[in-house]
């Protein structure tokens, strides 16, 4: 399985991680679009971020989220329907929704953000 | 792939649909293989809203006064509502299903899952409305991308569903990784020789591989299909996204379904389980309050009734499973038991995907016939599917052809050799092959309990005062799985349901009965107006009413009238908002209800029927009928005596003491229907006023002319 794994004692909060992969997946620098996500109110930061855990894949009525060759859950988004049924059922809420749009979206480890990292918070790493 | 000429064919234009609406139904005649569209006006919209006000719209002008089920010009409609297909807010993929029925000689409707609807709707149709008689058999094909409609020859051998669903859906996806794409409505061989039946509408299980089936069950929707020579429906649609309802405010509807769907992921293990067992929960509930119907709704509760357990199906469900009959449900309780091996009949040996069993089904086809194993419910349940029996009628039939055997009004010689003792479920599946076969006993218990007690009481001299005591039927329809002895409202419940006794109308029985919550005539009235009124939307709309209080917030029990369920009450008004664009509020909601619940009341009425004397319960259903009844909860009718009406039961014999509850109860009950006609704007003779009418909207000048005839 392949993860994106956090330090979270690391993190600076910069969250630099957010605008990279907003603008790398929507063109739009907005944190609520990001795949990882920074909460800075506490110290050290949470930084959460799906850990492939499968539970989406379990609901998904059109098995439009599956496990890839990597060990990465992606979404195809041919067979999703938008129901949202995966973004209640993720246990640490890393699948997101984006309101008026087609497709959730979720972390697929591409690693985009552990180069911009100035802190060395973020690695890619097997599991 | 079946050889097939194609009859008819219609060309249409693809458009997108606008908030809910394509403003167009879809109107074919067998008979002439005319195919046409039809407009869907600004009035049908603002007055009959969709669903199964389209249906009974459409079916008004469509049939005559004296219209029978198997006349031509009756029709099978079926519609979606303006919500139907959306994927975001639970339980938003239901047809509704009307004909005149066979076994009651009014409008039937049936609230149905599974693709075909949502479907259609996609495809570019409000309704579709099906009329005449086909002069060979035939499946007609909905071919919503390319904006196609056929008649075709159907020279298929099986009709039975679960082999014919999923040929149908083999022969018309583009590919075996689209089968999903594709819906089927049929019915089964049962269908072409008993009325008890009901149509099969399809979804393609992408996991288990199976066209599983979901049934459009009361009143007799089979048989008029088949009466029709059709086959199956068959509609094809590709392009299925988010917004394809066009919805006005996409972001509000997420909202609230994503809302819906974390309050179900929360709730459901702790309330009713139903991503588990799906409504087979109830078994337990219902039988530890004495509400199970067992022996012919004689007794609500029995020890044996483990055997249906909740848990002794899920042992045979396969967990784990996305089990929503439309995408985006995320309460997921239609379960399956996968690998299912009949111990008899055709399919003997084979191993079949089964639909459920739901609660209605383990009543009706196990503790009312005392059948308490659970896999002998499970293949009662397959071969209903399969033939195209409803298992509501089947339960209640077989009970009381099982009753009567008990009482020598049947015997061996009458049945043509079956003993029908209670509990025999080898004698239960054989009436059912026998449907099937058109032949023997099974034909005469397949005409359900009215049609029964009538060749009883004339061929075998049966006393007819018994067999309308204990023929659980009103109005020709046979009662769905409840015990309604201990509850006048859901005796109201029961029998003032426009169709027939069904509990989707009002199920008060927790409300009277449990919680003492609605002690006074008018407080039953209040809710035998509100509920009714309130469970008829999903039908407008499209809608399963299962996520409105089959799970409920948290903090539910603290709102002011937690039985409503306030705050889905106005999740349901959110979305009408979001994707219709159109203005409501919970008092407009209630009322879009009342002008079709009162249009059906009036068509039931241009039939010749909705008279204050067809509603009226058989005795079994308010009180005991015999002694036995009696004497099995004689301290509970003895109190009653003493309690209620004051008298004190001792030294009374138990005839007696029968005898004054009886008065006591129809009494009680004649009392109900007094207060829940004034509360619902009508007549003592039930008979709609012109001035209700006109206040809500519903004085359409047809109506009126029908409602005149009655003032």
């Amino acid at each position: 399985m392949k993860v994106l794994k956090t330090y979270p004692d690391k993190c600076i909060a910069c969250h630099v991680c957010e605008s990279t992969c907003s603008s790398l997946y929507f063109k739009e620098d907005k944190p609520e679009l990001s795949r990882i996500q920074i909460h800075d109110e506490t110290n050290p930061p949470q930084m959460n971020v799906c850990n492939q855990c499968r539970a989406c894949e379990a609901v998904c009525p059109t098995l439009a989220l599956a496990m890839n060759k990597q060990g990465v859950v992606l979404l195809s988004r041919n067979l999703c329907i938008g129901c949202l049924m995966c973004v209640a059922a993720c246990p640490i809420d890393s699948m997101r929704p984006a309101w008026g749009r087609q497709n959730p979206f979720k972390c697929i480890a591409c690693g985009s953000c552990v180069k911009t990292c100035p802190a060395d918070a973020l690695e890619i790493v097997e599991e | 792939m079946t050889d097939r000429k194609v009859l008819a064919e219609y060309r249409y234009a693809l458009h997108p649909i606008d908030k809910g609406y394509n403003r167009r139904s879809l109107y074919i005649n067998l008979g002439s293989k005319e195919i046409k569209e039809k407009p869907v006006t600004d009035m049908m919209i603002d007055k009959f809203v969709g669903g199964k006000g389209f249906d009974l719209y459409l079916m008004w002008h469509g049939v005559k006064d004296d219209t029978k089920w198997n006349d031509p010009e009756n029709e099978i409609c079926i519609s979606f509502g303006p919500l139907c297909g959306n994927t975001s807010y639970p339980g938003s993929g239901k047809s509704i299903v009307t004909t005149i029925s066979p076994l009651t000689g009014i409008p039937v409707d049936c609230n149905v899952g599974g693709h075909f609807g949502p479907y259609c709707k996609f495809a570019g149709f409000d309704a579709v409305e099906i009329q005449g008689i086909a002069d060979e058999e035939v499946i007609v094909f909905i071919d919503g991308d390319k904006g196609i409609v056929k008649i075709m020859t159907a020279p298929d051998e099986e009709i039975n569903s679960h082999v014919l669903a999923e040929a149908l859906h083999q022969e018309f996806a583009e590919s075996d990784d689209k089968m999903q794409q594709v819906s089927v409505v049929s019915t089964g061989q049962a269908a072409d020789h008993v009325l008890i039946t009901c149509l099969n509408f399809s979804f393609w299980d992408r996991r288990r591989k199976v066209a599983r089936l979901k049934q459009a069950g009361r009143g007799g929707t089979g048989t008029v299909f088949r009466n029709k020579k059709i086959k199956a429906l068959v509609v094809k649609y590709s392009g299925l996204k988010v917004d394809a309802n066009q919805p006005a405010d996409l972001k509000t509807l997420q909202k609230t379904g994503l809302k819906l769907h974390k309050e179900i992921q929360a709730g459901d293990d702790s309330q009713c389980r139903m991503h588990q067992v799906g409504t087979v929960h109830l078994t337990e509930i219902m039988n530890d309050y004495d509400l199970l119907p067992i022996k012919n709704f004689k007794y609500g509760q029995m020890p044996e009734a483990k055997g249906l357990h909740s848990n002794e199906f899920r042992k045979l469900f396969t967990q784990g499973m996305a089990d929503g009959c439309w995408y985006g449900c995320s309460l997921s309780c239609c379960k399956a038991v996968d690998q299912f091996k009949p111990r008899t009949g055709p399919y003997q040996g084979q191993p079949v995907c089964v639909d459920g069993p739901e609660y209605e089904t383990a009543g009706g086809c196990g503790s009312n016939i005392c059948v308490w194993d659970a896999r002998d419910v499970v293949e009662i349940n397959f071969y209903c599917d399969t033939y195209g029996v409803d298992t509501i009628s089947f339960g209640t039939s077989v009970a009381f052809a099982m009753e009567c055997y008990e009482n020598g009004i049947l015997n061996k010689e009458r049945t043509g050799g079956l003993d029908l003792s209670w509990g025999n479920a080898d004698a239960a599946l054989e009436i059912l092959h026998q449907m099937a076969r058109g032949e023997g006993f099974g034909l005469i218990v397949g005409q359900g309990v009215r049609r029964m007690k009538k060749i009883f009481a004339e061929k075998y001299g049966a006393d007819p005062q018994f067999l309308q005591d204990i023929g659980m039927e009103a109005k020709g329809l046979e009662y769905s799985q409840y015990m309604s002895k201990e509850s006048l409202a859901q005796q109201g419940g029961y029998t003032l349901a426009l169709k027939g006794p069904q509990h989707d109308e009002a199920w008060l029985i927790f409300m009277d009965m449990v919680n003492n919550a609605i002690p006074t005539f008018e407080d039953k009235a209040e809710a035998l107006h509100y509920f009714p009124m309130f469970r008829t939307w999903f039908g407008l709309q499209g809608l399963c009413k299962l996520p409105w209080n089959d799970i409920e917030p948290a903090d539910n029990a603290k709102t002011d009238e937690p039985a409503k369920v306030p705050e889905h009450v106005q999740n349901y008004v959110d979305i009408y908002k979001a994707i219709t664009g159109k203005p409501l509020d919970k008092h407009e909601l209630i009322r879009q209800s009342e002008r079709v619940y009162n249009f059906q009341k009036v068509f039931c009425m241009r039939m010749g029927r909705g008279k204050r004397i067809d509603d009226i319960p058989p005795y079994r259903a308010v009180g005991p009928v015999t002694e036995e009844e009696y004497l099995s909860r004689q301290e509970r009718y003895d109190n009653l005596l003493k309690e209620k009406i004051g008298i004190d039961p001792a030294g009374k014999s138990t005839a007696a003491k029968m005898e004054l509850t009886r008065k006591y109860r129809e009494d009680q009950y004649e009392q109900l229907v007094d207060a829940v006609y004034k509360r619902k704007g009508w007549t003592p003779e039930g008979v709609p006023t012109l001035e209700h009418l006109k206040n809500i909207g519903m004085d359409l000048p047809e109506v009126i002319e029908v409602v005149k005839r009655y003032l």
